[in-house]
Order: structure tokens, then C-alpha cells, then sequence
């Protein structure tokens, strides 16, 4: 029967500006959306030994910029417009707070992933064939992932050797590759002084410009951007640290409405008086802890601080709060901001206090402290850009070797692992009857194509290797994988590129979480933006 | 005026002036409405049923949103069109009411708009039609009586629960971990259910989301998780036996609500008024101490001078705790809220059998687990996902299944999903239309038409011809005289739903029919829509 058509107005149900697009049209912008985000950052991925281009240089609205080929960062920096593009920054965010790294990878599959998709839509196959296919490929990946990883965990010595080949690979896709080394070692000290915590803000990055990368250190102590109070001690030995946040300029009045109101001039100046004798008091109190070196978070006021110098107490105030919360931790002490109670309060030790200059600047060092649990990393390197870009490449290592330190299973890099899932993935295709096994196929080559791109960004015949490295697992060489050095296939356990279990695995599950997402929409609704006020 | 048609029958508006025409009279202005809902109900068609396709949404702020919840998206899409909103709030009261079910609501209304436009055009009064649409609704309400099935469960198997849960979370981004999800959905409403009552209070429910991890690590927590950190770096990270005071009066000295001012004049004063505020930090943190508290969450803040004094005594301190979260958690742990420091004492305190700080992710991120509660009724449901939209999805699904379940618990029967209940009211409704004199007759069988629309849809969502399986689905329901039969969307090879284990609940099918059947009813009577002049300026 045909249905008889309402032939008057057209009735707006949206709101005016409302865009709304459907079917394969709303596939499409979301497919172009995807693929276009993944091409920006397919560039970075992978190491760069022979060049250092491939970064992004990325100029925010204020004029400031960044020089970076760390995908989350590329991806936060970009303004987006696109429903699907902004899924995939989602996903590599989500990678970056949950593992630190791998986050143009997880771009690159899930983008890689959406490329094979379009295909099988192309040749009329249903988008949820296409995503039961992705989910039972991604399965298979796992267990594969899953059978080859090893676990070092048990054996220190041996963990700690995979924490550094870990950090080397990580950190040989960064600007900091020349001297990775160096800085892998810099990165599994730094890990190892957090004993399993996991939390990195107890390791401090002090960036100073001059010199060079390599003359980067690992401070075993705790360095403190800060200069001491004029006339006090710039050595002390044997330090008892308060770490105080409290008020040290006047003590505010904290009574709701209060205000002092007087009627001479003798009078404020004795209100000033007890002003100032309040102060002191405190001061006295805090002396009272038998302390010789007094840390504060806020600022400390020239009268105060003139009672410290005389009592041959250091005094270091604006501390910063992170800088105070880990200088609680490296020496020890309670972050204090009552001090009627000296023997209630657990004071900071560290066995020296010294001034000591990075470059130009002076800082103040602690060393010999009592727990060592946080550290500090001095960055030096010709420029700030230079400098950001190290530290958020540390960072990334730093994630990572956080994590592993916890998950210790290690699986090998140089695209083996990713062959190896594509393998694994392939023979599932082989057992699955009906349509989905076009998908898991699929699955596989958009695995395949992750160690494609990262030799084709290193300038190697991308095809090649990749039919080398097929024919290398076929046969068995669950090792096998590039050597970006060389250009050829190499085994990844004599060349001890390692890569973090739980990355690879996280990885997979969120790009084909992301992938499958955008490949069921099948309508697009966009609001208008809400129209600022001018 | 000559009108084009897009692909989706959308007119393309050429003239400017006809969208000057504010009024629409009689048959024109019922045509214009179902047009109107058609839209809507046509978008939400294809997210019909486990195969059905996800919307994505992109709010005027430019949040993302991807889903296939009915509710969600009717109420994100930003309608302005007076019936097209009347659709929205039908699925709204659909959500509100049952939970579940909500994108068939709009597809079944839909369909009888469109059979009504059908009859319609044949010159039958709307006032007939609804009147025959009724009588249609009556036979269907019967006939759901009378092919529901009474389900088996206890508190111990409960295995009959987890499938109606997991069909409920089949079509939804989840499904991967549908039975993991279904149990822990389960468990949570078995331990807030009053079985004697028949009384579920999905408020003691709390689902709790945050991005990172994997689904899989979501986890039923028996107690109450808080998005905050413990307002001390040094405090104790985990308290066991935890006696939790629970404050809504902010740390620090009294506040009136009138308007003073206190004149300081003299030094002595000035001392005093120093003197009396260390007093108050004092004497506030004491309190709490002597009541035996361990564990103090705040609804304000605290100055560092309370907060080094609350740690000072071992306590473990929560600041800026939100109002709803202060609440769930007196009603967990059996405390009181206390409103003012003189009023603590050691009977207001909750109590909770451990309160922990974790940390999640390489970021600064901490949740506190507040575990083992005085009440063991309050449990969370804490979610995990890849992103944030997988976790906003995760969590109107995990929605969606506590309201099936519970809906199971306070009514047991249920009916078979996959279109066949459907198909079963649509035979029964047309053998119903023979008997039926006048022209209602028409109305009524076009209302078996409009039933066919779902297991149509899902056919069609399925990937399979959706004419051909429709009809086949009804021929073998009448040669087999088997209500069970419907659409196989999972291509499982078998059109019995009982072995598949597709089950929707009575009380949601009958809401369906029945609220889709009065909003076309509605709609119906509406004669004249008069919309404001300046509506383009």
C-alpha cells in the first residue's frame, strides 16, 4: 500500500540550526573525521633514529608553542569539531591518564581499524557483522597477547633489566633518542625509588636551559627551586625539617564580621603591637620543635624571617604545594600547620641542606634523606621547547615503567607483538564460518598496518618488511620484528625492544572499543553551538 | 507550491514563504503533526533491537554523546516542535515508569501514526480511530495476559534474572560483558530488595563511573564510593571499623545568618578574639575526637589549621563532600547528619567496615570505598570504561537492567521478546477486526499493521528481509499455535525465544502499547496548531 505522503509545510521538529545527518552520510563524516585525526598523528609514530623531524609544531590561540610528536598532546592541543574525531582524543587521553603511553598508537589502530571497516561497508556488509567480526578477532588477539607475554616480576634483577630495555624502547620514539640510555637509566631509577606506587607526582622535573641533554641528571635528594632568606645558613647538617603550611605574613582573623575599629592613634600602634607579638609567638612555638630548618608553603614575612636568621634556623618559604607535599615524603616529616604540640609532630631529617646552583639558578638542595621515596630529575637542553618536550617524554617512560613495576608482564616491541596478534587473529579468521570472518581478516590487517607505519616513517619499504616479518612469524619467530636501526628484520629478544604488557593489551581493547563505537552510529545530531554573549 | 522529497520523505522547503504559514487547519494540521512525529520515530527505528545502530549527539556545548537509548536521545536531540516533544515525554514517562523499553515506545507510535494517516486519507474520522485504536489496545492488553509466562527465581537461582537482564543489555555497547554486568546488577538489587514487600529503592543504588580501566574491571562495590581525595596528603589512606562522623557545619567559627560586625577597640579584645578562634579549631576537632570518630567527611571545607589538627588525631578527613553523596552515606552507615558541632555525639556517628582511599591511573585520581556498611542496603556499582562515552553508555545500560530486574521482581511475568509478543497481539488483534462491525473495523486492523512494525524493524535492523520473515513468523505462530516465536536477531538458528532467552517484562510490554496507543490518541484529536508570527525573524 503506499503511504500517502503529507503534502503541506514541512514541520520543523529540530531546533533551528540543528544539523542532522543519516545513514551512510552520517557514516561518512564520522569515517573522514576518524581518518583525518589519524593521518595528523601517523606521522610521529615510531622511533626516529635517522631524523627528528615528524614532529608537530603546534601554536595555541595565545601564541605560545609546542614542539612534540606525543600523540594526547597533539590530539588535546587540536581543536575539534568532529563527533568521531573527538572519540578517538577521548580514547588516547583515557591511554595517556591510564597507561602514559602508546597514545598514537591506540590512535593509529583505532583509525586503521575504521580504514578496513570502510571497506567492508563499502562491499555492503553490515556494520554489526563488522563489529561481532572486530570483537572476536579482538579476543583472539588477546589470548595471543596474552600467551606471549613474559613475566619477570619475581626476579628484581631480571625486572629491572626489562624496565630498561622498557624505557628504551619508549623513549626511542622521542626527541630524547640520542641519549636514551642515559635516560632509561635516569627513568627505572627514578621508578624503582616509588617502590610500586604509582603515583608520579613524587617525581620532580626541574628544567633548566643550558647545557645539554645529555648533562641531565638523576638527583638522588630533593632539589627545591627555591633561594634561602638573606643572612641564614647556607649549609646545614644534619637538618630537622619543619614542613609547615600556615600563614607567616599575619595571621588573619578568621571570626565572620570582625573588624577593628579604633578611636586613636595609640591605639592601632598597640594593636600593631599585638599584631606583631602574635607573629612572634608563633614563631617561638614553631622554635620550640628544636628544628634548624623551617619549610613553609606560603609566604614568610621579613620580620619572621629575621627571627629564624637569628636563631640560625633556615628558612625557605613559597614552597610550592607539590613541592611541599614531597619534600614531606622524601625526609620523612608531617606537613604541620598547628604548633602548640611539638612532641606530637614527626619532624622531617635528611643528613645535608645546601645551596647548590643548576646552570645559572641557585636551589636548595636536600640530600642523605631519611625515606627516599620521591626524587627529582634535572632537565638541561638548549631551549624551553626542547625541555618541555624531554619532559613529557619522561613522563611518558615514566608511566609506563610505573606500571609495569606493577603488571610486570613485558611483551616484545618492534611491531612483533602486534604481527604476532595478526597471526593468532588470521588463524581465528580461518575457524569462523559466515561473514564475520571478513571482519576478523580485516582485524588482522589493520594490526599489520601499525608496524607499516612506523617503517614507513622511518623510510623503509613498509610492504616489504611487513611480508618479511609475516613470513618470519609464519614460520615460527614469535621474535621476529623491525630493526629500525637497519632497516631489516631483526630478532627483538637480541635487540632487547621490550614493550609494557598492559599497553599493548590496553591498547587493543580501547581502539577496537573506539572503532566499534563509531562504526554503529548510523545518525549524526548536532546542536548548534550555544551562541556566546557578545 | 511545489514541494521535493528527499530519500527519507522530508519536503525540501524552496519558497520562503511557506514557512510564513503559522496556522494549520483540520486534516491538514493532523497531517503535519504526524509528519512531525514520524521524524522522530523514524530516527529511533533503526536503534531498535541487539542489532540496532547508535546515535551519535553532539550537545550545543559540543560533548559527545553515543548511544541507542531511546530516552538519551530524544532528550538530547534538541526538539523543538510542539508533538515532536509530546514524543520525547512519551518515552521519557516510558523511562520513568518501566526503564526499559523506551525506544519501542516511540517505533510502536510511530506505527500507528503512520497506519492512522492511511485511514485518514480514506475519509474515516479521527474520532473513529481512536475509538477502534482503543478497542485494538484492549484485545492486545488480553492477549499479553494471556501468553505471559510466570518466571522461576530465588534469591539463590537467579539464573532466570540474569538472562531477562542480559536481553536487556544485548542491544547496548556493553554486550561484551553482558553477563558480568547482569549479575553484578542482580546482586545489587537483591541486597537492597525488600522481597516481602516487593519494594526495590533504586535510589540505595548508586552508579558511579569513571573513565579508565577497562569494563571489565568494573566491580559491585558493597557500600559507597566518593569522587574526592582525603583532604590531608598524610592522613591515613585506609580506616578499618570506621566510625564516620558526618558533617554538614563548615570548620570554622560560628557564622550567624543576620548581619553583625564585631568592633575590635582595644588590644585586650584583640587577644581575646585570637584567643577564643585557636579555642573553637580546638575544641571542634575535640569533639569529634571524644566521640570516637575515626573518619570525619565534611560537607565544607577546612582551613589548614583544622586540617593539620584533624590529622594530628588520626583522623581521616573528607572535605567538600556533596550534598546527595553526605545523605547515601548517613543512610549506609546508619549515622546521623550532624548540623552542629555541639551536637556530635558517639550514637551519631555511621558505621562502616573499612573506608579506603584508591588511586586510579598514572594521574592524580583517588575514589574513596566506603566498604561494609552499617546498612549492608546500599551498595554502588562502580564502572569502568575506555572512554568517557563508553562509560556514560555503560551506565544507562546498567540503568536500563536494574529497572528490568526490578520490574521482574515486583511483577514475574513475563512475555518473549524478539517481536513475538508482538506478532502474537497483531493475530489475535486482526482476528479480533472480523468480528468488529463499522468502520472501526478498518482502524482496528490497521493497529494489527502497526504492531507488525517492530519485529519488522527488527528484522530489518538483523540484516534480514523484513517482509519475508514477518510473514513467515506469523504463519508459524498460527500453524503452530506457539506465541514464542519471533525474529532471530543473533542468527542463532532458531525463531524460539524461549531458547534464547529473550524475555521482556509483562509490565513493560502492556506499558508500551498502552502509552503509545493514547499518545496517537492525542495526537488524533489535535485539529488546529497555531504557531507565533515571528518565528523566522
Amino acid at each position: 500500500m503506499q503511504v500517502p505522503r503529507y503534502q503541506g509545510p514541512a514541520p520543523h521538529v529540530l531546533k533551528r540550526d540543528t544539523s542532522e545527518e543519516k545513514g551512510e552520510e552520517a557514516r561518512m563524516s564520522s569515517f573522514i573525521g576518524a581518518l583525518a585525526l589519524c593521518d595528523l598523528v601517523k606521522t610521529t609514530l615510531g622511533p626516529k633514529v635517522l631524523a627528528d623531524g615528524m614532529d608537530k609544531i603546534l601554536q595555541s590561540a595565545n601564541g605560545d608553542i609546542i614542539v612534540t610528536n606525543d600523540g594526547a598532546t597533539i590530539l588535546k592541543s587540536v581543536s575539534i569539531d568532529n563527533a568521531a574525531a573527538k572519540i578517538l582524543v577521548d580514547i588516547s587521553k583515557t591511554q595517556d591518564d591510564e597507561i602514559g603511553d602508546g597514545t598514537t598508537s591506540v590512535c593509529c589502530l583505532a583509525g586503521e581499524l575504521l580504514r578496513e571497516a570502510e571497506k567492508l561497508l563499502d562491499a555492503k556488509i553490515h556494520p554489526q557483522i563488522v563489529v561481532s567480526g572486530y570483537r572476536i578477532a579482538a579476543n583472539a588477539a588477546q589470548k595471543a597477547l596474552q600467551d606471549a607475554a613474559m613475566d619477570h616480576g619475581a626476579n628484581f634483577e631480571q625486572l629491572k633489566e626489562d624496565l630498561f630495555y622498557i624505557a628504551k624502547t619508549t623513549l626511542s620514539s622521542k626527541l630524547l633518542a640520542q641519549s636514551r640510555d642515559h635516560f632509561a637509566k635516569i627513568a627505572v631509577e627514578a621508578v624503582l625509588r616509588l617502590k610500586g606506587s604509582t603515583n608520579l607526582d613524587h617525581i620532580q622535573f626541574i628544567k633548566k636551559t643550558g647545557g645539554n641533554l645529555s648533562d641531565s641528571y638523576l638527583d638522588e635528594g630533593f632539589i627545591l627551586e627555591k633561594s634561602l632568606g638573606v643572612g641564614q645558613p647556607k649549609r646545614v647538617e644534619n637538618a630537622k625539617i619543619l614542613i609547615a603550611n600556615t600563614p607567616m605574613d599575619t595571621d588573619k582573623i578568621k571570626v565572620y564580621g570582625a573588624r577593628v575599629r579604633v578611636d586613636s592613634y595609640n591605639k592601632v600602634a598597640e594593636i600593631e603591637e599585638a599584631e606583631q607579638k602574635k607573629m612572634m609567638e608563633k614563631c617561638q612555638k614553631i622554635l620550640n620543635h628544636g628544628i634548624n630548618c623551617f619549610v613553609n608553603r606560603q609566604l614568610i614575612y621579613n620580620r619572621p624571617e629575621q627571627f629564624f636568621t637569628d636563631h640560625g634556623i633556615m628558612a625557605i618559604e613559597h614552597a610550592d604545594f607539590d613541592g611541599v607535599e614531597r619534600l614531606a615524603l622524601v625526609t620523612g616529616g608531617e606537613v604541620v600547620s598547628t604548633f602548640d604540640h611539638p612532641e606530637l609532630v614527626k619532624l622531617g631529617h635528611c643528613g645535608l641542606i645546601e645551596e647548590a646552583m643548576i646552570g645559572e639558578d641557585r636551589v636548595i638542595r636536600f640530600s642523605n634523606c631519611a625515606a627516599k621515596e620521591a626524587c627529582t630529575i634535572v632537565l638541561r637542553g638548549a631551549n624551553k621547547q626542547i625541555l618541555d618536550e624531554a619532559e613529557r617524554s619522561l613522563h611518558d617512560a615514566l608511566c609506563v615503567l610505573s606500571q609495569t613495576v606493577n603488571h610486570s608482564k613485558v611483551v616484545y616491541g618492534g611491531g612483533s607483538a602486534e604481527m604476532l596478534m595478526a597471526k593468532a587473529v588470521d588463524e581465528a579468521a580461518k575457524t569462523i564460518p559466515g561473514k564475520q570472518s571478513l571482519a576478523v581478516e580485516a582485524f588482522a590487517r589493520a594490526l599489520r598496518a601499525i608496524p607499516g607505519i612506523v617503517a614507513d616513517n622511518a623510510g623503509f619499504d613498509a610492504t616489504e618488511l611487513i611480508s618479511e616479518m609475516r613470513a618470519a612469524h609464519q614460520k615460527g619467530e614469535m621474535e621476529a620484528g623491525i630493526d629500525i636501526h637497519n632497516g631489516r628484520i631483526g630478532n627483538m629478544a637480541k635487540l632487547h625492544v621490550l614493550e609494557s604488557f598492559k599497553l599493548k593489551s590496553y591498547m587493543v581493547s580501547s581502539a577496537t572499543e573506539a572503532a566499534e563505537m563509531i562504526i554503529r552510529v548510523d545518525d549524526i545530531i548536532k546542536a548548534a553551538p550555544r551562541r556566546r554573549e557578545e | 507550491m511545489s514541494l521535493i522529497f528527499d530519500e527519507y520523505g522530508r519536503p525540501y522547503i524552496i519558497l520562503q514563504e511557506q514557512e510564513r504559514k503559522t496556522r494549520i487547519k483540520g486534516l491538514d494540521a493532523i497531517r503535519s503533526n504526524i509528519a512531525a512525529a514520524r521524524t522522530l520515530s523514524r530516527t529511533l527505528t533503526t536503534s531498535l533491537g541487539p542489532k540496532g545502530m547508535d546515535k551519535m549527539l553532539q550537545s550545543q556545548d559540543g560533548d559527545v554523546t553515543v548511544t541507542n537509548d531511546g530516552a538519551t536521545i530524544l532528550k538530547e536531540m534538541d526538539v523543538e516542535n510542539q508533538v515532536a516533544k509530546l514524543m520525547v515525554e512519551l518515552a521519557q514517562s516510558q523511562d520513568d515508569e518501566i526503564g526499559d523499553g523506551t525506544t519501542g515506545v516511540v517505533v510502536l507510535a510511530g506505527a500507528l501514526l503512520e497506519q492512522a494517516l492511511i485511514l485518514l486519507d480514506r475519509g474515516i474520522h479521527p474520532t473513529r480511530i481512536s475509538e477502534g485504536f482503543d478497542k485494538a489496545c484492549e484485545v492486545c492488553l488480553d492477549r499479553l495476559e494471556q501468553i505471559s509466562q510466570k518466571i522461576e527465581f530465588s534469591e539463590k537461582s537467579y539464573d532466570e534474572l540474569v538472562k531477562a537482564a542480559m536481553t536487556t543489555m544485548s542491544s547496548k555497547v556493553v554486550n561484551r560483558y553482558s553477563k558480568q554486568l547482569a549479575e553484578i546488577c542482580i546482586k545489587a538489587i537483591f541486597s537492597v530488595a525488600d522481597f516481602e514487600r516487593k519494594d526495590i529503592n533504586l535510589d540505595l543504588i548508586k552508579v558511579e563511573g569513571k573513565v579508565g580501566g577497562t569494563l571489565e574491571d568494573s566491580v559491585l562495590v558493597n557500600g559507597i564510593v566518593l569522587d574526592k581525595d582525603v583532604s590531608h596528603p598524610q592522613m591515613p589512606k585506609a580506616v578499618d571499623n570506621a566510625k564516620i562522623c558526618i558533617l554538614t557545619c563548615p570548620f570554622e567559627p560560628p557564622k550567624p545568618k543576620t548581619k553583625h560586625k564585631l568592633d575590635i577597640d582595644s588590644v585586650e579584645k584583640y587577644k581575646d578574639l585570637q584567643k577564643a578562634e585557636q579555642e573553637y579549631f580546638r575544641d571542634m576537632v575535640q569533639r569529634v575526637k571524644d566521640s570516637g570518630a575515626n573518619v570525619v567527611l565534611c560537607q565544607w571545607g577546612f582551613d589548614d589549621e583544622a586540617n593539620h589538627l584533624l590529622y594530628q588525631n588520626g583522623l581521616l578527613a573528607v572535605r567538600w563532600v556533596g550534598g546527595v553523596e553526605i545523605e547515601l552515606v548517613a543512610m549506609a552507615t546508619h549515622g546521623r547528619i550532624i548540623p552542629r558541632f555541639s551536637e556530635i555525639s558517639e550514637k551519631k556517628l555511621g558505621k562502616a567496615g573499612k573506608v579506603r582511599e584508591v588511586s586510579l591511573g598514572t594521574t592524580h585520581d583517588h575514589v574513596i570505598f566506603i566498604e561494609d556498611c552499617a546498612n549492608s542496603k546500599a551498595v554502588t556499582i562502580f564502572l569502568r570504561g575506555g572512554s568517557k562515552m563508553a562509560v556514560d553508555e555503560a551506565k544507562r545500560s546498567v540503568h536500563d537492567a536494574l529497572c528490568q530486574v526490578r520490574n521482574l521482581i515486583r511483577d514475574q511475568r513475563i512475555v518473549y521478546g524478539g517481536g513475538s509478543s508482538e506478532i502474537a497481539c497483531s493475530l489475535a488483534v486482526s482476528e479480533f477486526a472480523d468480528k468488529v462491525s463499522g468502520v472501526e473495523q478498518y482502524a482496528i486492523r490497521c493497529f494489527a499493521d502497526a504492531l507488525d512494525a517492530i519485529p519488522s524493524a527488527l528484522a530489518d535492523n538483523s540484516g534480514l528481509s523484513s517482509l519475508e520473515t514477518v510473514g513467515a513468523l506469523k504463519a508459524a505462530q498460527t500453524k503452530q499455535q506457539n506465541p514464542r516465536l519471533g525474529v532471530d536477531c543473533l542468527g542463532r538458528g532458531t525463531w524460539d525465544m524461549k531458547e534464547q532467552n529473550v524475555y521482556e517484562t509483562l509490565l513493560s510490554k502492556k506499558q508500551q502499547i498502552q502509552l503509545a496507543t493514547q499518545l496517537v490518541k492525542m495526537i488524533l484529536k489535535i485539529d488546529d496548531v497555531i504557531g507565533p508570527t515571528d518565528a523566522l525573524t
